[in-house]
């Protein structure tokens, strides 16, 4: 049994819901670092940044899990949806850190999404990514059918919006996001690569 | 040990002075990296002892002063001054140092100077965020000669009554309180009279951005984001914004240096 095997079949026996439930968790646990100084001086824009940051690293994964499949053998399309729903969370938090939190103001609030093109494109992706949270349920996918998988092609737009969106909002040009932005372009680059023609397999002699 | 003198706050503030901790552990001096916790941690590298800072240009008396004799008859004070950073948040910082101008005065400033250039030290040994290339090294800013020598402006050489951390800038830095943090300048090594606006580290990196004034101004918006309002550093989870005031609260003192200039024009 190859390695790629053995990851798969414990991935078989993992059940989804206590990871929904542990994912569920690090807002909570940041918001509690915030209330008792662990984020520093700055606690609101440190919630802000580390929920935006793990948006977007869960974004990157659910888009990593298709060339783990056919470049490693790592099957783990059972979690896609969990990945994906995880994000579309720490992305709402991020979200609501900076409304409630943060700016807080409803007129100043409109004024940054209209005038600041970083806070534009962040907003944008969001909400590219509502409609696939919203049918992200077995029923949906069988309503959709075809258009299921064509609706679901926003999640590109979104995750580009996403890592232009961090590369945008500091100062200068900074490694960390560009990072972010070079792993987006790299699972595209990845899924690219035109797939060999398929072989079959003869009767074994 | 620390340089101290007596306490003579220049500008009544009604906010609390910032704490000590946040002061030295939230930074930008991107010389060591670009987050805010990496100047506290790095910056114990750079050799401050000992330091010397070359004063050339217009000057009567050029050369390279020891840190001694840049201090020799100094009247150290403290100031208790807000410090606004361009990205929106911002501290009340109890500095101790001397004004500028009694600096340039004892080097003698020549009645064609104009400006007034500054370099931070660039070791790139001691400074691992100078490995990348976000800014162009050596730091540099400057200002104009009637701003250099405003009473307001000082060289800080502590903070809290004790001798500034690396991370603050030691053992000199500039501080300009009614302009973005950038300006004032950090870990200063040379010091420039000329007769023409130099160049500035962020206005070389993005001309749309920061200009070269960069005073402190709530009707004048960075391109991507707002300026009318900040975050108090230290204030907590829950504490708001509070409105940004024109230039950082010192208006009175010194709205009269640029009378009649388009502030978003010379922003």
């Amino acid at each position: 049994m190859s390695l790629s095997d053995r990851i798969n079949a414990g991935l078989r026996r993992v059940p989804t819901w206590p990871l929904y439930a542990m994912g569920a968790l690090p807002p909570f646990w940041y918001f509690y670092l915030g209330l008792t100084g662990g984020l520093g001086a700055e606690p609101i824009s440190a919630l802000e940044h580390r929920l935006g940051l793990l948006g977007l690293q869960f974004l990157l994964l659910g888009l990593a899990v298709t060339p783990l499949r056919r470049f490693a053998g790592i099957n783990l399309i059972r979690f896609r949806r969990m990945i994906g729903l995880l994000a579309f969370y720490y992305i709402c938090m991020h979200l609501l850190t900076w409304l409630v939190l943060d700016i807080r103001d409803p007129a100043r609030i409109w004024a940054d999404i209209v005038k600041r093109p970083y806070i534009t494109v962040g907003m944008v992706g969001f909400l590219a990514l509502v409609p696939l949270a919203a049918t992200s349920n077995n029923a949906s996918v069988r309503k959709l059918g075809k258009r299921w998988r064509q609706l679901h092609w926003l999640v590109y737009p979104a995750v580009v919006l996403g890592a232009v969106h961090f590369v945008m909002l500091r100062k200068g040009w900074q490694i960390e996001p560009l990072v972010y932005l070079a792993a987006f372009v790299i699972l595209i680059v990845l899924r690219l690569i035109p797939r060999p023609p398929v072989v079959r397999r003869s009767a074994r002699a | 040990g620390a340089i101290a003198g007596p306490i003579a706050a220049a500008v009544p503030i009604e906010r609390e002075p910032t704490s000590y901790e946040d002061i030295t552990s939230y930074n930008n001096f991107y010389e060591f990296g670009t987050g805010k916790e990496d100047p506290s941690r790095y910056a114990d590298a750079m050799t401050t002892d000992p330091w010397s800072v070359q004063i050339d240009g217009l000057v009567d008396r050029p050369g390279s002063y020891d840190l001694a004799d840049v201090l020799k008859g100094m009247d150290i004070e403290e100031r208790i001054y807000r410090f606004r950073c361009v990205e929106a948040w911002s501290m009340v910082i109890p500095w101790n140092g001397f004004e500028l101008r009694a600096l340039l005065e004892k080097v003698g400033v020549q009645p064609s100077a104009k400006y007034v250039a500054f370099e931070t030290l660039y070791r790139p040994e001691e400074m691992r965020g100078t490995r990348s290339r976000v800014l162009e090294w050596p730091y540099v800013e400057g200002l104009r000669l009637d701003e250099a020598m405003h009473p307001l402006t000082m060289v800080a050489t502590g903070i809290y009554g004790e001798s500034l951390l690396n991370q603050n800038g030691a053992p000199l830095r500039l501080v300009v309180p009614w302009k973005y943090g950038f300006k004032s300048i950090k870990s200063i090594v040379r010091i420039t009279l000329t007769d023409s606006e130099p160049p500035t580290s962020w206005n070389k990196a993005n001309p749309r951005e920061y200009g070269f004034y960069s005073n402190v101004n709530p009707e004048v918006d960075h391109p991507r984001w707002s300026q009318a309002s900040e975050r108090e550093v230290g204030a907590g989870i829950f504490a708001s914004r509070i409105d940004t005031l024109m230039f950082n609260g010192y208006a009175e003192e010194v709205a009269s240096l640029y009378a009649g200039m388009d502030l978003s024009r010379f922003f």
